[in-house]
């Protein structure tokens, strides 16, 4: 509880006393370029295979002839959208986001330059964390989409190399009885968890103490807590938001 | 000038400093002094604001610090220029952008003053055309120039020193006690040293505060450390054979 408390001080810390837009805009731009566009390989990589993959999968699942091929793509359309691009990926984004903006900030603890920035009046929790929150829920939820995108189309070509699934009943089952809620919802999760792993992963960076080993520790916390929340997060975005 | 009164801190129970009270002056180089562990680090981040005291106040010239609301605090924070003991540099940023920083962030000035303003400080510390360099290319002594040289872009009234000699062979050391020796009379601004070096203690001492087990001691200047006749303070200051070699001489 104690630490529940803590991460909403924190939280609150960073809308005080703050700097200049300017200065925002620049410090944003440049957490939007480390953490979105350093992550859209590894993104691409594993949303690419992860279509590729369902795909294979539910059809070796689907053996009744009573079952139409299309629902191959279905599955992986649904699949996709409601919980691989969004919370897989989230996964991944804490484990690679994550443990470099805690590990990042727990340097900057250790090596005292958070403390030269508090002594020249300015605002530390502001000045390195809001930029961070704010590049994340910028870019988490476009990496969303292009993994949402690259998985259908991951799904597509491994459906056409193997031919456990046509181009064209794939494309169909695409399309097939599309709810575009699901886009939706989807986007609200990606903004929900883009905030909880920049917010944890900078809290836990940002109370390191000690030496190179304890932001190492401060590291593996911030993916484990980051996780845990997306998780949680999940669960109950899903009971609040598709009952 | 810096007045300090009764400040006292305690972690889990322990109390580190004890009601310590001084004054540190303007145009003169203030030294905290004592053995490892005594506070003396912890004193600094007290008056800087790092650290909240348990009780006593801390007052910059008349404004007082500890109690100040954040705008006030912020206002004389912006008045205070620090040298970390690691220099405390930004990793990620060039020399020129570490000591153009306090001026980015908190001035108005067009980007030609500011390059100008960097160059004076950087010449200032005698690391003109060091400009492009990263903190991971440059010496430990050159560190602590830099973070010297960011101290004072600012125009600073305050300046704090935690542990500048520490890892740096004598001669940068003395370098960099010269440095913020001149700095301080030149700018006539209010310095804290915090060390345990007896070198620095004999060539920059103006005004000394000696610190033990959270208490202060002694007080005085380096022309008077030979006859404290306070025990403490003589284990602490002649407990290398060079300043007991020293002192028989002083007193033959």
């Amino acid at each position: 509880m104690e630490a529940l408390g803590k991460y909403f001080i924190f939280l609150g810390r960073l809308f005080i006393n703050r700097e200049t837009f300017g200065t925002y805009f620049r410090l944003v731009i440049d957490e939007c370029v480390a953490i979105g566009i350093n992550s859209i390989f590894l993104v691409s990589l594993v949303s690419f295979f992860m279509g590729a993959v369902t795909t294979i999968q539910t059809a070796y699942n689907l053996i009744s002839p009573l079952i139409p091929d299309y629902v191959i793509s279905l599955v992986v359309r649904d699949m996709t959208i409601l919980e691989l691009a969004p919370t897989i990926i989230g996964v991944i984004y804490a484990g690679k986001v994550g443990s470099s903006m805690a590990s990042g900030l727990g340097t900057m603890r250790i090596s005292e330059q958070i403390d030269a920035l508090e002594v020249m009046g300015i605002n530390s929790t502001s000045y390195l964390v809001l930029p961070k929150i704010l590049g994340s829920l910028l870019m988490y939820p476009l990496l969303v989409i292009l993994a949402g995108l690259l998985s259908i189309v991951g799904g597509y070509l491994a459906g056409e190399f193997t031919g456990v699934v046509t181009p064209t009943e794939y494309v169909y089952g695409i399309r097939f009885e599309f709810n575009e809620y699901m886009v939706t919802f989807a986007l609200i999760k990606s903004f929900v968890f883009a905030f909880l792993v920049a917010s944890i992963s900078s809290f836990k960076g940002y109370y390191t103490t000690g030496g190179a080993v304890e932001v190492g520790k401060a590291s593996t916390s911030a993916v484990t807590q980051s996780v845990i929340a997306i998780l949680t997060a999940d669960y109950l975005l899903a009971q609040l938001l598709l009952q | 000038m810096i007045r300090i009164e009764g400040i006292q801190k305690s972690f889990q129970g322990k109390a580190i400093l004890k009601g310590i009270s001084f004054v540190f002056e303007q145009g003169k180089p203030n030294l905290i002094i004592g053995a490892s562990g005594t506070g003396k680090s912890v004193l600094l981040k007290c008056i800087v604001g790092l650290i909240p005291p348990d009780r006593g106040e801390v007052f910059y010239y008349d404004k007082e610090f500890t109690h100040a609301n954040r705008d006030t605090k912020t206002e004389i924070r912006r008045e205070i220029g620090m040298l970390f003991q690691g220099g405390a540099l930004f990793d990620s940023k060039t020399v020129e952008q570490n000591v153009m920083f306090p001026l980015d962030v908190l001035t108005k000035m067009s980007n030609s003053e500011k390059i100008d303003r960097v160059n004076f400080c950087l010449e200032r510390v005698g690391l003109a055309g060091q400009n492009n360099k990263m903190p991971s290319e440059i010496s430990g002594g050159m560190k602590k120039r830099v973070g010297i040289a960011r101290a004072i872009v600012n125009n600073s009234r305050f300046l704090f020193c935690d542990e500048p000699n520490s890892g740096l062979d004598p001669q940068t050391s003395i370098l960099i006690d010269d440095l913020i020796m001149e700095i301080t009379e030149e700018y006539n601004i209010t310095t804290l040293v915090v060390t345990h070096d007896m070198n620095s203690v004999l060539g920059i001492g103006e005004r000394i505060m000696f610190l033990y087990q959270g208490v202060k001691c002694w007080e005085g200047t380096k022309d008077e450390i030979m006859e404290t006749g306070v025990k403490e303070f003589d284990d602490f200051v002649f407990a290398n054979k060079v300043m007991q070699k020293l002192r028989n001489n002083s007193q033959s």
